[in-house]
């Protein structure tokens, strides 16, 4: 069968416009014109018979006490270092003079406003903390509501800048990691080991990897952001490289809470062999592997 | 094992699994022959109303909407509801079963226990005409406003399938309006005169991902289809009888071609030095 005439008529089916159109709005009616039954219901009121309360109240508890964990670690300002181990929360470790507070500051502002600008985190907060709404179809304690238009909600859409840091910090993370393979003898001596803290740091920082690589926005700018992946110049590896990381993307809430437990355990981790609680195992020892390279450990440490 | 012994076998496994089956429907038949549920039905219209509760027999494989016909059939001839096929493709019967926005005829009667009242109500974000049927015609009104597609100047009627797989599942959308229903900016908050609202960012997402289309819907998303209103609670795809990831795939996608225009301060700078 042959196309439709017109359809085969590309160039001159239609011309985008030259200048950009004034847009009626979207709506036509005035406030009110169109109000249903669910605006104006109670806080909580709903006919849902579901345990719908649950979640927001497993997120609230989740977000709160690690929240609530994690500023209190930052404010310690002490033990977050144990042999080879740095608490993520403290890395990379800065400690100039003329910063009065814990250095953790110096560095926590960059993934408190990651996962305070993420896509998952607003959605869990905004149910859990602000009840905008606690579930669906459940009545809110508010009837004013901007979203996410005005101050202060709006900085939200800075989340890319968020994740351009945080980048940077996972490459200080990775770095943490390879150091948390390398141990120190009495003597001085280098050696490669995996202990307790090894894996606890690695898997903190696996997590965050694969949070970070499942970002909505880093989604958006690798080729969401275009609509013809075959016109576009590599478009090819961009479909590819933006169809993974839309795979990953499908899973974000799962790396968001498994990356804040494992950092928060991290840290932890860290904090307790510091303070002599924990005593670290040292699972696997490989003692001579720097007598042939010397060079690499020295560089390393 | 001889080829008559297999065959024997698969022969003998074939009339054993539909013995077995048959056991099972029997069992089925005989736990639900007797069964009723208790619907609690929305019965009023725009001056007030109540539910009206109403016994009806449950049969394997019947849904909430066969409930709805039974009473129409059997108990209250007049009552209003909206219904086509029957078939989650039209997506005429949207409502609220137990609280939750919802198809009628997705909604299996298995999926209650006995006993557990089924209470049936129209959708909240619109305004009722009667019993179960609400007036959406805001949303039409709303469709008509979004620019629509457009082809790019010289633009070829040619494009590869993994140009044209994002803007297809948004093409599966049946236009229930549950996410409109469910999304409490328009219904908690009856900001229907500045937000249009999940289903025609959907609608605008599918024309914005296009790979020809030339239309430059930026500035609309941002100061007339109200996108930054939207929080991304996430309960329009939690309700998506079509399993589109609304908020996933269409809103926030929309929401970062907004931030690169509006939001981007470098992005920004590089335009005005660059002129593109």
């Amino acid at each position: 069968m042959s196309p439709e005439p017109q359809r085969k008529l590309s160039s001159s089916a239609g011309v985008a416009p030259a200048a950009a159109p004034s847009y009626r709005p979207a709506t036509c009616t005035p406030p009110g014109a169109w109000r249903g039954a669910g605006y104006g219901q109670p806080f909580g009121a709903t006919e849902r018979t579901d345990t719908w309360w649950l979640m927001p109240l497993a997120q609230a508890l989740g977000l709160g006490l690690l929240g609530l964990y994690a500023t209190w670690a930052a404010f310690q300002g002490a033990h977050y270092e144990f042999g080879n181990y740095l608490s993520p929360f403290y890395s990379p470790l800065l400690k100039p003079a003329w910063w009065p507070i814990s250095p953790a500051f110096l560095i926590l502002w960059i993934p408190a406003g990651f996962r305070g600008t993420c896509y998952y985190y607003r959605k869990a907060y905004y149910r859990a903390f602000f009840a905008d709404p606690s579930a669906c179809a459940v009545g809110e304690p508010r009837k004013g509501y901007r979203g996410e238009v005005g101050f202060p909600w709006a900085i939200q859409n800075l989340h890319r800048y968020f994740m351009y840091f945080a980048s940077i910090l996972l490459v200080f993370l990775w770095w943490d990691v390879i150091r948390a393979f390398i141990f120190t003898d009495p003597d001085g001596s280098h050696y490669l080991a995996i202990g307790g803290g090894t894996l606890a740091i690695l898997a903190s920082n696996a997590l965050l990897t694969m949070y970070s690589l499942s970002c909505h926005s880093l989604r958006h700018l690798v080729g969401g952001k275009l609509d013809c992946f075959s016109c576009a110049v590599a478009g090819g590896p961009r479909h590819g490289a933006w169809s993974r990381l839309s795979a990953l993307n499908a899973h974000h809430m799962g790396y968001a809470w498994w990356s804040l437990f494992a950092v928060c355990f991290a840290d932890f981790y860290v904090r307790m062999c510091s303070m002599g609680v924990f005593h670290d195992p040292m699972f696997v020892t490989f003692r001579h592997l720097f007598d042939y390279a010397p060079k690499i450990s020295h560089f390393l440490l | 094992m001889s080829a008559g012994a297999v065959a024997g076998a698969i022969a003998g496994a074939t009339a054993g699994a539909a013995a077995a089956a048959a056991g099972a429907r029997v069992k089925a038949e005989a736990t639900t022959a007797k069964r009723e549920a208790v619907l609690r039905v929305y019965r009023g219209d725009a001056s007030g109303g109540q539910e009206v509760e109403y016994q009806v027999p449950v049969e394997t494989g019947m849904v909430v909407l066969d409930a709805i016909h039974w009473i129409q059939a059997h108990q209250a001839p007049d009552l209003a509801v909206r219904w086509n096929c029957k078939a989650a493709k039209c997506g005429s019967c949207s409502a609220e079963v137990n609280g939750k926005p919802a198809l009628m005829c997705k909604s299996r009667m298995e999926r209650f226990a006995p006993g557990e009242p089924i209470v049936v109500r129209p959708m909240k974000t619109f305004p009722i005409i009667r019993d179960l049927v609400t007036d959406v015609s805001w949303n039409f009104e709303v469709n008509q406003r979004i620019p629509p597609f457009q082809p790019r100047a010289g633009a070829e009627w040619k494009w590869q399938q993994h140009d044209v797989d994002r803007a297809q599942e948004f093409r599966k959308c049946i236009e229930c309006f549950l996410c409109q229903d469910v999304c409490h900016v328009l219904r908690s908050h009856e900001l229907k005169h500045q937000f249009a609202g999940p289903r025609f960012l959907v609608r605008i997402a599918g024309l914005e991902m296009h790979p020809i289309d030339g239309v430059d819907r930026t500035p609309f998303l941002k100061d007339s289809a109200g996108i930054g209103f939207c929080n991304i609670t996430k309960c329009c795809t939690e309700v998506c009888p079509e399993d589109i990831h609304i908020t996933d795939n269409a809103i926030i996608p929309l929401k970062e071609r907004v931030v690169d225009r509006f939001y981007d301060p470098v992005q920004m700078v590089w335009r005005a030095i660059t002129g593109k």
